[in-house]
């Protein structure tokens, strides 16, 4: 038998490796997306960042 | 010049990626979506759209994953029955142990992923779904009692409560009035493809009631069980998130649904036999509507609350 380029063995690896490519580039938009609506969901952050910021001080709450 | 010779291994473990996704149970997947997305939109607080459809994912990966522990533990029987030989695992295109590395690494994803988008009540449902599906019915009642199917039935009852956790990170009347219409449903629904099917189920050695009891005995069961299901029906529709589009249709359907289960009640074998179960498998083919109309309908009367019309 001669050495064909694709037999139905490379077909069925290629759907699999294909799938498994899709499904993790899908979770990882999912997690981008749940991400962002999570850290939205908190409304605006403030935290120190080397700035003066007087109205994070005790004082001014 | 030489010709090669290619020598063709064995193609098992060369699965596809559709066989993969066989194992997930897909058809069983898309009712768990189907009732766990009304459960989730049916509560009376409102979830961010991102976080519904990732809630719904990781609800369905845990339905699919209890799936493929079911396939690993079953294979000896799934070959057996005509129904399920074709399967990844009894055919041969998955092996078995590879099936439970993917039921067990995807039962853990969803649950924890389950935790980080929604909540722990939610994803602590989920995660005993899943070890009841595949503990308490697959490994242990299925295959000892006839009862199998009634308990059993409880893992796929889950999902509308787990929607409904979600969204509410509690549980209610409502989300347990849901849970239990799809329980009080799943044993009609089984018994009646039992009555059509029992060669499979004898030849599996699994204590279906028709292989047990008799076909006698599954007819009275199917309809005590469709009497408790009815006033569950109709229990919901009362509800809060009950409403008259919802009990107008469950009437309805809870009438003709009564009027198939009465007609097997009344059959006998030998007149079952004669028209090759035709009754049994209408009342099979209407119990997947009936659920589905079911859902739909309680739908129907959240789009409809939002317009301020629905509910009472």
């Amino acid at each position: 038998m001669a050495i064909k380029a694709e037999h139905e063995l490379h077909k069925r690896r290629f759907s699999r490796n294909l799938g498994v490519g899709l499904a993790l580039a899908g979770f990882v938009a999912l997690m981008f997306a749940l991400s962002v609506v999570k850290i939205n969901s908190v409304g605006p952050v403030q935290g120190f960042d080397h700035a003066v910021r007087p109205e994070l001080s005790e004082a001014a709450k | 010049m030489t010709d090669a010779t290619v020598i063709t291994r064995d193609d098992q473990g060369e699965a596809g990626f559709g066989d993969y996704f066989a194992l997930l149970k897909p058809r069983v997947m898309s009712l768990v979506v189907f009732t766990a997305l009304v459960g989730l939109l049916v509560a009376p607080a409102p979830v961010h759209p991102v976080v519904a459809v990732a809630s719904i994912l990781f609800i369905a990966l845990g339905a699919g994953a209890s799936g493929a522990l079911n396939m690993w533990w079953d294979a000896d029987i799934d070959a057996v029955m005509q129904r399920t030989a074709r399967r990844p695992v009894p055919a041969g295109r998955v092996a078995a142990q590879e099936a439970l590395a993917i039921g067990l690494a995807l039962s853990g994803l969803a649950v924890v992923m389950l935790a980080l988008a929604a909540n722990l009540l939610a994803a602590g449902l989920l995660a005993f779904t899943i070890f009841f599906y595949a503990v308490v019915y697959t490994m242990w009642l299925k295959r000892s009692t006839p009862q199998n199917i009634v308990i059993g039935g409880a893992a796929g009852a889950f999902p509308p409560m787990i929607g409904w956790a979600v969204a509410t990170g509690g549980v209610s009347a409502e989300s347990v009035l849901m849970f239990a219409l799809i329980f009080m449903w799943t044993p009609p629904h089984f018994w009646a493809l039992a009555l059509f099917m029992k060669s499979d189920y004898h030849a599996a050695r699994v204590p279906m009631l028709t292989v047990t009891h008799g076909r006698r005995a599954t007819r009275r069961h199917i309809l005590a069980y469709t009497a408790l299901l009815v006033l569950v029906s109709l229990g919901l529709g009362v509800t809060q998130i009950g409403g008259p589009v919802y009990l107008t249709l469950a009437l309805l359907l809870n009438a003709l649904f009564l009027r198939g289960v009465w007609t097997l009640w009344r059959r006998n074998e030998a007149a079952a036999e004669a028209d090759g179960y035709r009754a049994e498998k209408r009342v099979f083919r209407f119990s997947l509507s009936y659920l589905f109309l079911h859902f739909g309908a309680l739908l129907a009367e959240a789009t409809l609350r939002s317009f301020g019309v629905g509910g009472w």
